[in-house]
């Protein structure tokens, strides 16, 4: 601070003195409160879930955990069908993010290299799926599920919620490849790769934060969908369609620990990609 | 054996032509410049040769095998690329140690030859970096040891010397000549650069508009340019073009009389400001200084030939003054005659 204030002109010293912290104390000021927005509720959830019946009703509430026990928590998953539901989540949600990278990436790829006939009405049409309402289709659906078997399974489930992410995969896999420059891979080519080899070589680990955050954003909606989860499905229900039947149902802290479970494997999902969301290796060069 | 033939090449992007009918031989271990203007198709070209680009009508030939309809990685070859495409996720080391590992060389085997590329081009001390961390230069130099360590019978490059520094580029201009003669390797070079060409290169095909406009070695094109264009194009200062009208063989200018090659009327005088004389006795071509520039080695003189802008070259203990006329003898065979009409020399064996 000394030596910006001996640098700058006597005039504009104050000012150039009060900016930077100025600035610095609204950067922080506004990292708390994004945090605090995201953090102070899912800590109030896991209060409530590991607080034990007394804990939920307790007024005025306290900030700090008091007598805290995860048996109600422990409770929760032997309700009867929660671990089920929980596995069917995980099912379900996993096949979607497979599913929606492995097809929305080649046409995220053939958007980005290729110029080909129709290729805006493709575009369109990748997001005309998310045209149709969901409860339009629910009952025709439901009916060629149970003709082709898929009907009650995580597996038909995904199917649905890849129908639901994959339009999100296709365009930012697009805009992910065409900001990879066409010359890294025409160098592989010309050092020996085949167009594959250097698609894994050169493309893919060039776009995987980007597919990293197209994989979480598939988990997440995976993880979240309640309405074609509760129709398609009876018994094996995914979590959030089973908690929905259920909790309605049950007694508060239940319904905490629930919220709680629902919350945590996407969070846990984001943090173990998360060191592909940031370039590792600093693209800067163009 | 890797002769390279480029039979009638020709490429379209669109309506627009970006290589018109181009042919050009180059000989095993040969090295040849190709230089011309920006936006005259001298990537173009190379990307093509490469198979990164497929042209609209001829033959790509290399080692007597023609490669049109092959993959770039079937073509054998190695490249340099104009933005350099060096890969951001790999270090130095692994992306020098790309063409050899998809080659399946051995561990040592890697090693030595990318040590030996990191060496010549000085990039050794970087090795283990990521190119996010080098300079400009210092990434296209590690575009240039990726194509050397793979040690191709062909390499092609473009603009490899661009974005270093004047003293760095003359070092690595010598090295990369010397490197690549003993290799033997058959070598295009696409530069802007004339000086480049000049002292790297054994022919220089000189393109303009998606056509080239002659090759040739570095001295032929000097002295005898097959057109107005590469006389202006390749020379420092660029020759000077003086119009002049040719009756039965004779040109007059001031008080000489020059002979001409007949064919045609309207003519311009080719004359390189370094093939001028000034002569003692008065009588020549009167040339009118308008600027002095004591460059030196040399003095540059600009003023006009019979209206016409000229630059000619003097010795510098020459002692002339702006506004001097002064006459200007040159030897008959150092002259260029080009027909006004269609810009190419005449008169030439
Ligand atoms: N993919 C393309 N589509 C349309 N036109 C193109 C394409 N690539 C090149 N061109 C055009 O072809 C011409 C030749 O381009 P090229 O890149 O070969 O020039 P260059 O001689 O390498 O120039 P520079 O010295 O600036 O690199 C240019 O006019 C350019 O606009
Ligand atoms: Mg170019």
């Amino acid at each position: 601070m000394t030596t910006s204030l001996s640098q700058a002109p006597a005039s504009g010293a104050p000012r150039a003195y009060m900016l930077p912290s100025a600035r610095r104390f609204l950067l922080w000021t506004g990292l708390v409160a994004l945090l605090a927005w995201v953090l102070v509720p899912i800590y109030f959830v896991a209060l409530g879930a590991f607080g034990g019946r007394t804990g939920v009703f307790r007024w005025p509430k306290s900030i700090w955990p008091s007598d805290l026990s995860v048996a109600p928590m422990m409770q929760f998953l032997n309700i009867e069908g929660v671990f089920n539901a929980l596995m069917n989540s995980f099912i379900a949600a996993g096949l979607t993010v497979v599913f929606s990278i492995l097809l929305g990436a080649p046409a995220g790829y053939a958007l980005a290299r290729y110029t080909f006939r129709g290729q805006n009405a493709y575009r369109l049409l990748v997001l005309l799926t998310r045209a149709f309402p969901l409860a339009i289709l629910a009952l025709p659906l439901t009916v060629s599920f149970i003709r082709i078997g898929l009907y009650d399974t995580p597996f038909g489930v995904s199917l649905i919620h890849t129908v639901l992410a994959l339009p999100f995969a296709a365009l930012v896999t697009q805009s992910l490849f065409m900001g990879i420059p066409r010359e890294y891979e025409e160098a592989a080519w010309v050092f020996g790769c085949t167009r594959f080899q250097a698609f894994v070589k050169v493309v893919l680990p060039l776009a995987l934060p980007g597919l990293a955050a197209t994989a979480i954003f598939a988990f997440v909606i995976s993880w979240n969908e309640v309405f074609a989860a509760s129709i398609l499905t009876v018994r094996e229900r995914t979590l959030t369609a089973y908690l929905l039947k259920i909790l309605s149902e049950s007694p508060l802290h239940y319904r905490f620990a629930g919220g709680f479970i629902l919350i945590i494997p996407s969070v846990l999902f984001i943090f173990a990609v998360r060191r592909y969301l940031f370039a590792v290796w600093g693209i800067a060069s163009k | 054996m890797a002769d390279i033939v480029i039979d009638h090449v020709v490429k379209d992007f669109g309506t627009f032509q970006a290589l018109q009918d181009v042919s050009l031989v180059v000989e095993d271990g040969e090295f040849v410049a190709l230089l011309g203007p920006s936006g005259c198709g001298k990537t173009t070209l190379l990307r093509i040769i490469a198979g990164l680009e497929t042209q609209t009508a001829g033959r790509v030939v290399i080692g007597g095998r023609d490669v049109s309809g092959l993959t770039p990685r079937k073509r054998g070859l190695a490249m340099v690329f104009q933005n350099y495409a060096v890969f951001p996720h790999m270090t130095v080391f692994e992306n020098v140690a790309f063409g050899l590992r998809m080659q399946k060389a051995s561990t040592a085997d890697v090693k030595r030859k990318v040590e030996r590329a990191a060496a010549l081009l000085h990039i050794d001390s970087y090795l283990d970096r990521y190119p996010a961390k080098l300079s400009g230069g210092q990434r296209q130099r590690v575009a240039v040891a990726r194509a050397l360590a793979v040690e191709p019978a062909v390499l092609l490059m473009d603009e490899p010397l661009s974005n270093l520094d004047a003293l760095l580029r003359l070092e690595m201009r010598t090295e990369l000549k010397a490197v690549l003669r003993e290799a033997g390797t058959t070598t295009i070079y696409v530069t802007h650069d004339q000086t480049e060409a000049m002292g790297l290169a054994d022919r220089i095909a000189v393109m303009y508009g998606g056509k080239i406009e002659q090759i040739g070695s570095p001295l032929e094109i000097y002295a005898t340019p097959a057109t107005r264009f590469v006389g202006g194009f390749i020379g420092s200062p660029p020759m000077n073009f003086i119009k002049v009208r040719c009756e039965q063989g004779i040109v007059r200018i001031g008080n000489i009389t020059l002979p001409c090659p007949a064919g045609c009327e309207d003519m311009e005088l080719g004359l390189r400001g370094e093939d001028a004389m000034i002569a003692a006795d008065g009588s020549g071509i009167p040339f009118d200084v308008r600027v002095v520039e004591p460059m030196g080695s040399h003095l540059l003189l600009t003023g006009s030939i019979n209206g016409q802008l000229a630059r000619i070259v003097a010795p510098p203990t020459a002692t002339i003054n702006a506004g001097e006329r002064v006459a200007l003898k040159a030897d008959p065979s150092r002259l260029t005659w080009i027909d006004s009409n269609t810009g190419r020399a005449v008169g030439r064996a």
